[in-house]
């Protein structure tokens, strides 16, 4: 896999680090310790892809979300913070995940190969997915699992296909519930809980230990891209 | 000062105002026969000779051949005659001066008095008329007749010169002194060649002591050392050469009060002395209507006094007196203030006194010269003999008895005896109202015993016949009593009345000196001060600390506390009560301790103890006492309210310097932490030094892991953990902790059990997934990785539970509260790698959203950990709208 990267961080141990990590990939490597230098890297010539640490000392990260979001570039943002609050600002503004310090090399990795995937993917939609027994079609409004066409209600085909459409992706809970439930609803996150709820029911195999839809604690959710639970 | 080199335009004024008028030369002697007419003589004789037209106006030669000598060949203008009372006295007759018009008139005895009928009553008010007519002058004086040196000099001379001259008639004059050491004047007054009028020769004898003669020479140097001076600087002033010698003004204020002229003197002198300009304050009170007709020709004499000792008069209306001083001392912006103050203590000076001792407090910048007054004793002669101490009620008592005996006696044989004993009731009254029941009792005696023996049948005898003239004499004593009683309650209420306006006066005092403090020593330091000075007593205040109670202030000495004293103080401070003498407790105590209490509680006990054992607060003052308790109690709240204020203010500094830290720590610890684990997992852990790769990975896990716990930890003990709940499946919850736990738990076996009918709750979905987390990470440190970890989410009694099991050793029996205590670690924790901190981040996160945590050993082995969530939390749903 090749690409270049841009490496936002004013820290420079650790952009030599994701430096090290990325072109050990066969990535290539763009650094930027500024907002500035950030923008000016964009201007010259957008990056594959940017990871975005949001404690810069000129300007906020998240106001760099934007100008990378327009030029098409995916984003991975890096936290210190252990909050919320901040990953969902990040997500909600359009980065595409989030990392939280201190990361290991492995689980950013895995992160930036998802999200190149998912933007190599014509569209930025996949309509068609499968993860471990369960398929999904969106185009044809068909789930299977083991084969077996699963009936779904309309709120849970809509959740479902939202999170389907970006495997990997998290998905906040504002997104979800603007896009299935309506602008109105974005605060009732329970009409979420329970419709993913019933989803697992539908298509897990242990309701109890899901695998298909992750749980990203006050976040949001994602559609895992593997059954198994990685390491 | 080369900008100030103009002339002034008073000293151009005075220039102006001279030309065209005489000049005035005076000779100036220290006393009588230092030779000052011998010299004017011979310096007329002189200008004479040099073409001057000079004639004597008049000299007194007292018939000396000298002086008579020197005279002669001066032309002299005619006395006066004038008759006074019989006699024929002559003056100078001024009116042939000024139509004679000579260039120079000599004119002895600057400070004469004219004889009546005169154009002036002073000879120095001729000389001015000469000079204004543009005569030149000369004349001689003695030192003693200058106004404002008159107090001086007759204060050591003990003679008083009545005829004086005013100090503003030397001013434009040039002055020579006639100096003659004091041995040879005394020789000259011995040898005869002094004239001394018969009738002032024992007083002069006197005056002629050397002491005298050298005080008074050293007078007249200094007085003709300061003319010089001041025409020196005049001079200066009209060339420009110098401006207003060091811009000191003078203030003198002024009253109707006797010795006034005292004041206005002293001020001149002080005026003379700094050279400065001096103003004479008069200030019209609204009480001045009141005022007698001896205070304003006091006021008078006093007012022109000062006029012609040069001062500027000035009457200000205003209501308070020391106002109106200070307010035209800043207008004037004199720097200088005189005033008068009595040495009497009598009556109206008190107010007076009030009036200096109020100025001398409020006065900043301004040098306050208080000048004594002596009043005259002559003033009020019979005030000698005016018995004082406690027998004088009594002795006037009788007196009055006496006086009135003496006047019935004489009037008995034009008066008849009909209203003598009625009469007699005037004493008695008099003496009972104005010096209380025993003085009149006293005179009720003495007038029953005098009407007895010098009125009643048979007279000069005690002997009473008639019983009418027992009740007479027995209602003289009734009456005496009655008013008696009357007057001195009178007096009591008005001296209760001045004490309660002192102690008022006082309470203030204190309440301002105690504002002013600023720590508890100070103000425990003014309260002692105050109560010893107020009540009479001893008093110390004693304050809590580690070692017991503790005297923080005291009079002089420090007390020494018995154990008794002890005790009872601490059981006032313990109690809020009062204890000690006096009181109902510990009254062995040689002190009474009354505690300081507030709305914060009792902060300190004062302690009081009358000197000479008697009870410690006086019964008359006891009112006052408990107001300077209650002030003092008030005081210490202020400051203990102000010092918790204070460290409220250092908590929160250090609240939030934590706060900074904390952040700094999260960051800055984080950043490398995240370089060091990062670089960790992407080296090479298959090559030769794999052992050493996997140790840098592991424990730069177990460091993050160790500082995202105390990070954490910090936070809920700093309350800084707000939860923010929302609706959550615990599903999720458990899912993402055992997702995040997928490293440790490799090769573990973890059982979750959810019912799946458990409703939704709200919790905070960060806290709870890290509170989860936790416990299933504790599970697995403490338990062999062979056996299996439950998860188990169920329906409890009061609410869902969530329970963490596992079958290690088990928590220690006993110690099921304490192991979610911070640093709190089962029996073998020592290589399992936990922070210690783990169980309390738990159970802190778990209470921050309102749910509790307990731990229990399992019967066949092992630990439960259970997070129970209450009903409240359970999420209540209307399932229309989501499907």
């Amino acid at each position: 896999m090749s690409g270049r990267i841009l490496i936002v961080d004013d820290e420079m141990p650790i952009r030599r680090l994701l430096r090290v990590s990325t072109e050990r990939c066969g990535y290539e490597t763009e650094e930027a310790a500024t907002a500035a230098a950030a923008l000016k890297a964009l201007a010259v010539r957008p990056p594959r892809l940017v990871l975005l640490d949001l404690g810069l000392p000129d300007r906020d990260g998240l106001e760099l979300i934007g100008p990378f979001r327009e030029r098409g570039v995916p984003i991975i943002v890096l936290t210190a913070r252990q909050g919320s609050a901040e990953k969902v600002a990040a997500l909600d503004l359009g980065a595409d995940d989030y990392v939280t310090k201190p990361f290991d090399s492995e689980e950013l990795l895995a992160r930036i190969r998802s999200c190149l995937r998912r933007a190599d993917r014509s569209g930025g939609m996949a309509r068609k997915i499968v993860v471990g027994r369960v398929e999904i079609d969106l185009d044809a409004h068909s789930i299977r699992k083991s084969g077996v066409e699963v009936k779904l209600t309309p709120k849970e085909f809509d959740l479902l296909a939202q999170i389907a459409a970006h495997p990997g992706k998290v998905l906040t809970h504002t997104h979800l519930l603007r896009e299935v439930w309506g602008p109105a609803h974005t605060d009732r996150i329970e009409y979420l809980r329970v419709t993913v709820r019933s989803l697992r029911k539908k298509l897990e195999d242990d309701p109890a230990s899901p695998t298909l839809l992750q749980n990203e604690p006050g976040i949001g959710y994602r559609l895992s891209e593997t059954t198994s639970r990685g390491g | 000062m080369t900008d100030d080199a103009r002339p002034s335009p008073e000293a151009l004024l005075r220039e102006a105002e001279r030309e065209g008028r005489g000049s005035l030369k005076i000779f100036l002697g220290a006393a009588p026969g230092v030779g000052k007419t011998y010299e004017m003589l011979l310096e007329g004789a002189e200008k004479r000779e040099a073409g001057a037209d000079v004639v004597v106006g008049i000299v007194e030669t007292h018939g000396r051949r000298e002086t008579e000598a020197l005279v002669a060949p001066h032309e002299v203008v005619p006395r006066r005659k004038l008759d006074y009372k019989g006699q024929t006295l002559t003056e100078m007759d001024i009116d042939a001066v000024l139509r004679r018009r000579p260039q120079i008139v000599l004119v002895d005895e600057l400070a004469h008095t004219n004889a009546p009928g005169s154009r002036h009553p002073k000879r120095w008010q001729d000389i001015e008329e000469l000079l204004a007519a543009g005569i030149d002058v000369m004349t001689t004086v003695n030192i003693q007749h200058v106004e404002s040196l008159n107090d001086v000099v007759g204060s050591f001379t003990q003679v008083r010169v009545r005829e004086t001259v005013p100090d503003k008639v030397f001013e434009n004059a040039e002055i020579e002194l006639i100096d003659l050491p004091p041995e040879d004047l005394i020789k000259r007054l011995e040898s005869g060649k002094v004239y001394v009028p018969d009738q002032a020769r024992s007083a002069l004898d006197h005056f002629f002591s050397k002491g005298n003669l050298l005080a008074l020479r050293e007078l007249a140097l200094r007085h003709a050392a300061q003319y010089v001076d001041a025409r020196i600087r005049e001079h200066q002033g009209v060339t420009g050469r110098d401006a207003q010698g060091g811009g000191q003004r003078i203030l003198v204020a002024v009253s109707g009060a006797a010795g006034g002229e005292q004041v206005v003197r002293a001020a001149k002198r002080l005026a003379d002395a700094l050279k400065a300009p001096m103003t004479a304050l008069h200030v019209e009170t609204t009480t001045a209507g009141q005022s007698s007709d001896a205070d304003r020709m006091q006021l008078a004499r006093t007012l022109s006094l000062a006029s012609s000792l040069g001062a500027v008069l000035q009457s200000v209306p205003g209501t308070s007196v020391q106002e109106a001083v200070l307010a035209q001392a800043r207008e004037l912006r004199a720097t200088q203030l005189v005033l008068g103050k009595s040495r009497s203590r009598q009556g109206v000076f008190r107010r007076r006194d009030r009036i200096v001792q109020d100025i001398l407090d409020r006065t900043t910048g301004l040098a306050v010269h208080v000048i004594p007054i002596s009043e005259p004793e002559a003033g009020q002669p019979w005030r000698r003999f005016v018995p004082r101490g406690p027998w004088r009620g009594d002795l006037i008592a009788l007196a009055a008895v006496g006086a009135m005996t003496l006047a019935l006696y004489t009037a008995q044989a034009w008066l008849g005896r009909g209203p003598i004993d009625l009469l007699y009731l005037v004493p008695v009254i008099a003496s009972a109202s104005f010096f209380g029941f025993r003085a009149g009792l006293v005179a009720a005696i003495a007038a029953g015993v005098a009407y007895n023996f010098f009125f009643l049948p048979p007279v000069y005898t005690f002997i009473i016949y008639s019983p009418a003239n027992v009740i007479t004499a027995v209602l003289l004593v009734i009456v005496a009593i009655i008013t008696g009683q009357l007057a001195a309650r009178a007096r009591t209420a008005a001296e209760l009345a001045m004490r309660s306006a002192r102690e008022n006066a006082a309470l203030a005092r204190f309440a301002t000196r105690l504002g002013a403090a600023s720590t508890t020593e100070e103000t425990a330091q003014i309260v002692c001060d105050e109560v010893r000075a107020l009540i009479a007593v001893q008093a110390m205040i004693l304050h809590e600390t580690r070692e017991g109670l503790r005297i923080t202030a005291s009079g002089q000495t420090r007390p020494e506390l018995s154990a008794v004293d002890r005790a009872a103080a601490e059981w006032a401070f313990d109690h809020g009560e009062p204890a000690g003498r006096g009181t109902d407790t510990l009254t062995a105590s040689d002190w009474q301790f009354r505690p300081l209490r507030t709305a914060l509680g009792t902060l300190a006990v004062l302690g009081l103890r009358s000197p000479a054992g008697r009870e410690a607060i006086p019964t008359e003052r006891a009112a006052l006492a408990e107001s300077l308790i209650d002030q003092a109690a008030l005081a210490h709240e202020r400051l203990k309210l102000e010092t918790d204020m204070r460290e409220m203010e250092v908590v929160r500094q250090r609240d939030s310097l934590r706060a900074a830290l904390l952040a700094s720590l999260s960051h800055d610890l984080r950043t490398p932490l995240t370089a060091v684990t990062a670089a960790a997992e992407a080296l090479d852990a298959s090559g030769p030094e794999a052992d050493l790769v996997r140790t840098v990975r592991t424990e730069a896990r177990r460091l993050n892991r160790f500082l995202s716990d105390l990070l954490d930890l910090t936070r809920i003990e700093e309350g800084a953990v707000t939860p923010d709940l929302a609706p959550i499946d615990l599903t999720d919850a458990i899912a993402s902790a055992v997702a995040d736990l997928s490293g440790p738990l490799k090769d573990r076996q973890v059982g979750i059990s959810i019912d799946p009918t458990l409703p939704l709750v709200r919790a905070d979905a960060v806290l709870l997934h890290h509170a989860i987390l936790n416990l299933i990470d504790n599970a697995a440190k403490y338990s062999p990785a062979e056996e299996p970890i439950e998860v188990v989410a169920r329906m409890g009694r009061r609410g869902p539970v969530i329970d963490v099991l596992d079958r290690g050793p088990g928590i220690p029996q006993g110690t099921e509260q304490r192991i979610f205590d911070r640093f709190a670690r089962g029996e073998t924790s020592d290589r399992t790698g936990g922070s210690g901190l783990g169980l309390a981040i738990v159970k802190g996160f778990a209470q921050a959203m309102g749910f509790s945590v307990e731990a229990a050993r399992r019967q066949r082995g092992g630990s439960r950990f259970t997070i129970r969530i209450p009903a409240e939390a359970i999420v209540q749903l209307s399932l229309e709208d989501i499907a």
